[in-house]
């Protein structure tokens, strides 16, 4: 009787597991949630900004990220995202060793100004080799050097309503059918950290193309979708959502969280 | 019949299905974060210009058709259909993981993440609630915490249940509490260090978390492995609150009224 009762109870148990596996296989039921403008979406990124505050709250403004030796630069560093710019404008500057580039440093500050590439190597620099996380998963290190970007702020003084710093690139990107410019920011925090520098040679070379040519920044605290390439000019604003999608970035218009340090 | 007993506390309860809802869907996002990348590597970075991984789900073409091809620890194995490539021969789908395990069901990391995170931090949260509550209430002293007669009991105890004869007293049996202790203090909190040790901003905070997992890569590799015990542990699970009487077993989860077997003692309050 009772090895009956087992056997039964086995069946029933392999019809249970089975049943909640078929459940779980419905799970086209929650593709709502990919939905960028759906409400129960919505709610549940904003653990993203309860990440942001916990973080900012553990983490010293000064606080490193961790950076490693010669001996751990074992690869060429990956290039993602755009690795080619087409744009006219941008093909005659490569074309000239970008000896004509200059980046413009705007908005709410009290001294706007424009640099050259010359200009920027001549300011204080900073070499790091640090690990670069991408969304996706992976990681490589790679060396990096360039101008810290708080060595820029100080000269084109932030005005006090500025809250966040935002990279408008060369890089034309889809976005919704449309063709748009690239763009990112972070936060004054980000941007004044000693790690944070726009970088304009990797690996003791000049930045590659395929890595942001003329200058990319480093957050080393945050993913790469956050870092961005080929930077054109660099806009101080008091909010981010009158530029383009409102999100902060690119990234952050197709439905990335602003905050990439998780 | 016997009495009912009052065996889980409203703490336990309401604790337990926020875990079910937050497991179910932090497995699911994160075979859709997975699949962005789906292999795993040892040390601080992927290698692309070196070999350092122990797992690699890729897609190949074939001259009988695209196949599933996975890798671990350097051994190859076909798995088309489930691993690689999946989905209906009319519509295959180039994956790691089949689109019918990840949430949601198409390729989206952003949206996989931002599931993620959320359910994250409501574990996270509801831990600690039940961690303080545990603590006051007597819980896991009482019932989770393995103790000498639990450890001297165990041999039988693995014993019995390999004959498929199971205790279904007031308490918990000693390979009961030995699992359910190893996951709530061991594999719960490996998820969180592993996963927190992938954050760039985490490692910049606590770069202990680096040196005790071994690099960024290995805590992603893991969370994974870890999360692969948290399934297993949910299969077996579920098979034994069907083989202890699901009824039973899932009103005192709902209710917190459990049936104690004929055969086996019942503790008074005072007891306990």
């Amino acid at each position: 009787m009772r090895q009956q009762g087992i056997s039964r109870r086995c069946l029933l148990g392999f019809a249970t597991v089975a049943g909640s596996s078929l459940a779980l296989a419905g799970c086209s039921n929650f593709d709502f949630l990919g939905d960028r403008d759906n409400d129960v979406r919505e709610f549940l990124s904003s653990a993203n900004g309860l990440t942001y505050r916990m973080q900012r709250l553990l983490l010293g403004n000064t606080w490193l990220a961790p950076e490693y030796t010669e001996a751990d630069i074992r690869q060429a560093q990956r290039p993602n995202g755009t690795t080619a710019v087409g744009t006219e404008e941008y093909t005659r500057l490569a074309n000239d060793g970008f000896s004509a580039y200059r980046l413009t440093v705007g908005g709410l500050v009290e001294r706007p100004a424009s640099f050259s590439l010359a200009e920027l190597r001549n300011m204080p620099s900073r070499t790091q080799i640090t690990r670069h996380d991408c969304v996706e998963g992976w990681s490589t290190i790679a060396k990096w050097a360039g101008v810290p970007l708080s060595a820029v702020l100080d000269q084109v003084r932030p005005r006090p309503d500025s809250r966040y710093v935002v990279f408008h690139c060369f890089d034309n990107v889809q976005s919704d059918g449309a063709e748009v410019q690239f763009y990112g920011s972070i936060d004054l925090v980000d941007a004044r950290h000693p790690q944070t520098i726009l970088a304009y040679t990797m690996n003791d070379a000049p930045l590659p193309v395929a890595n942001g040519a003329p200058l990319r920044v480093r957050v080393e605290r945050q993913l790469g979708y956050k870092m961005s390439k080929f930077i054109k000019s660099i806009e101080l604003v008091s909010s981010l959502a009158e530029i383009q999608g409102g999100h902060g970035g690119y990234w952050e218009d197709q439905g990335y969280d602003w905050y990439a340090g998780i | 019949m016997r009495q009912l007993v009052y065996r889980q506390s409203i703490w336990t309860r309401v604790t337990h299905w926020t875990w079910v809802l937050c497991l179910i869907f932090l497995l699911m996002s994160g075979l859709q974060i997975f699949n962005a990348r789906p292999d795993l590597y040892i040390g601080q970075q992927s290698g692309f210009g070196f070999d350092n991984s122990v797992l690699r789900m890729s897609a190949v073409e074939t001259p009988t058709g695209p196949e599933g091809q996975t890798e671990l620890f350097g051994h190859q194995f076909d798995t088309t259909g489930v691993f690689g490539v999946s989905g209906p021969k009319s519509d295959r789908q180039f994956q790691g993981f089949p689109s019918a395990l990840t949430v949601p069901s198409y390729r989206d990391l952003a949206t996989g993440r931002v599931i993620h995170f959320f359910f994250a931090w409501l574990l996270v949260g509801t831990l600690l609630l039940w961690l303080v509550a545990g603590l006051f209430n007597g819980h896991i002293r009482r019932d989770l915490l393995p103790k000498g007669r639990d450890l001297r009991a165990l041999p039988n105890d693995v014993l019995s249940h390999l004959r498929f004869r199971f205790s279904h007293g007031q308490r918990y049996n000693p390979l009961q509490k030995l699992s359910y202790f190893t996951v709530i203090f061991a594999l719960l909190p490996l998820m969180v260090l592993t996963g927190l040790t992938m954050s760039p901003g985490m490692d910049a905070a606590w770069p202990w978390l680096l040196e005790i997992f071994g690099g960024r890569q290995t805590a992603r590799s893991l969370h994974f492995a870890v999360a692969c015990l948290l399934v297993l542990f949910f299969l077996v699970h579920i098979a034994m609150v069907v083989a202890a009487g699901p009824i039973n077993e899932l009103r005192s989860m709902i209710t917190g009224w459990f049936r104690p077997a004929a055969d086996v003692e019942v503790f008074s309050e005072e007891e306990k």
